[in-house]
C-alpha cells in the first residue's frame, strides 16, 4: 500500500528518513560540544604533556574541535620553539 | 522507602504535565501511594491538568521557605485519598528554590510515599537542575520529532552528569497512520538514535485534550487509548511485563490498528 502510494504521489523518500537522517548529522555536532570549563581542562592539560617534550609557543596555540559531515576531530596547531632534548639533564623529560 | 522520579524532556510541549498526571492517577489506581511535585515554578499546570487548581493553599516555595509545613501544602486528589499535589508556586521564578532544597525535600517526602513523581520545567537551566536534584531516576518524554529527539538527547547527556541510572523513554503522541506513511519516525527510529530503553508508547489522542479540559486524567478513563498506554506504563513502573502498542511489522491496515487500539493490554 505504501509502495502504490510513493508510485503515486511520485515521492522519493519518505519524510521520516529525512528526518533521521538530519538527527543523527545534527546530534554528531551537539553531542561533540564541550563545556568551557571542560575545554580549558583539556587545553591546560595539552599544554603540561607536550611540554615535557617540547618548548611550545603556547599564547598563539589554537586548539579546536572540526565537526565533518559525520565525523568530529580534535584539531591542534601548536607552535614549537625548540625540541627539548630528553638526554639534556637540565631539562629533563617528566 | 519509595522512589522519586523525575519526567523531563528539555523541550516544551511534549507531555511532560500530562504525563506526571497520568502516571500519578495510574499508580494510585494500581494501590500505590504517590506524590506529584510540580516543579514548574512560576508557570504550575500540574494543578488544573489534575483539576486541583481550587484546592491549593500552600506551595512548594511556602514549604521549602518554611512559611508552612510539607503536610500543609499537600493537596489531596479528589478521587485517590493515595495522592498527593505539591503545587509549583505561580508568582517566583525558578530561583527561588535551589537543588540542595528540593534533594532534603525529596528525602522528606521518601518515606510516606511508593512514588515522588517529579513535574520537570522545559529547559536545562535552574528549574531543570532543581527537578532532577533530588531524583533517584528519570524519565524522558519525546515526540517524534526532530526538535523533541534533538532535546531529548541533550537531556539524556545532562543526566549522564548526575550519579542515577540510565533515564527510560516515553514517545508520547505518536500518530500510527503518520508511521505508516512514512511520515513520522517510529519507535525504532528514535530508539537507534537515542539509544536509551523505552518504557512506553503513548498514541496521539484527543481524549487527552478532553480529559484536560475537565481536570480528570485520561488514565482514569477506561476507553481512552492514551489512557490505557498510561496505565501500562504504571504497570511497567512496577516492575510487570506489559507488551508494547506495535507498528513496526507490516500485517493489514484492519487488523493492525485493531491491535493497537482495540485490545492493548
Amino acid at each position: 500500500m505504501l509502495d502504490l502510494l510513493q508510485r503515486l504521489f511520485g515521492r522519493e523518500n519518505p519524510s521520516k528518513d529525512v528526518a533521521k537522517e538530519r538527527l543523527r548529522m545534527v546530534l554528531v555536532h551537539d553531542r561533540a560540544s564541550v563545556a568551557p570549563h571542560v575545554w580549558e581542562a583539556l587545553k591546560t592539560d595539552l599544554i603540561r604533556v607536550i611540554s615535557g617534550y617540547l618548548d611550545i609557543d603556547e599564547g598563539s596555540m589554537d586548539v579546536q574541535l572540526q565537526t565533518d559531515k559525520d565525523s568530529v576531530a580534535l584539531v591542534a596547531s601548536i607552535p614549537v620553539r625548540r625540541v627539548k632534548r630528553p638526554a639534556d639533564p637540565a631539562q629533563g623529560v617528566m | 522507602m519509595g522512589e522519586v522520579i523525575v519526567i523531563t524532556s528539555g523541550k516544551g510541549g511534549v507531555g511532560k504535565t500530562t504525563t506526571s498526571a497520568n502516571l500519578g492517577a495510574a499508580l494510585a489506581s494500581l494501590g500505590k501511594s504517590v506524590v506529584l511535585i510540580d516543579a514548574d515554578i512560576g508557570l504550575r499546570n500540574l494543578d488544573v491538568v489534575m483539576g486541583l487548581e481550587n484546592r491549593i493553599v500552600y506551595h512548594l516555595v511556602d514549604v521549602v521557605d518554611g512559611y508552612c509545613r510539607l503536610s500543609q501544602a499537600l493537596i489531596k486528589d479528589k478521587r485517590f485519598d493515595n495522592l498527593c499535589l505539591l503545587p509549583a508556586a505561580q508568582t517566583k521564578d525558578k530561583t527561588a528554590v535551589t537543588p540542595d532544597q528540593m534533594r532534603q525535600l525529596c528525602k522528606d517526602l521518601k518515606p510516606d510515599f511508593d512514588f515522588v513523581l517529579i513535574d520537570s520545567p522545559a529547559g536545562i537551566e535552574q528549574g531543570f537542575k532543581n527537578a532532577v536534584a533530588g531524583a533517584d531516576r528519570a524519565l524522558i518524554v519525546a515526540t517524534p520529532e526532530v526538535s523533541s529527539v534533538r532535546d531529548a538527547d541533550r537531556i539524556i547527556g545532562l543526566l549522564e552528569a548526575q550519579s542515577m541510572p540510565a533515564p527510560r523513554l516515553i514517545v508520547n503522541r505518536i500518530r500510527p497512520a503518520m508511521v505508516r506513511r512514512g511520515d513520522m519516525m517510529d519507535i525504532s527510529d528514535i530508539l537507534d538514535i537515542l539509544a536509551i530503553d523505552l518504557l512506553g508508547v503513548v498514541p496521539d489522542d484527543e481524549s487527552i485534550v478532553v480529559s484536560t479540559n475537565r481536570g480528570e486524567p485520561a488514565a482514569l478513563a477506561a476507553t481512552s487509548r492514551a489512557g490505557q498506554a498510561y496505565r501500562n506504563i504504571a504497570r511497567r513502573l512496577l516492575g510487570e511485563e506489559v507488551p508494547f502498542l506495535s507498528l513496526d511489522d507490516n500485517p493489514g491496515l484492519l487488523s493492525r490498528i485493531k491491535r493497537l487500539f482495540g485490545n492493548a493490554r
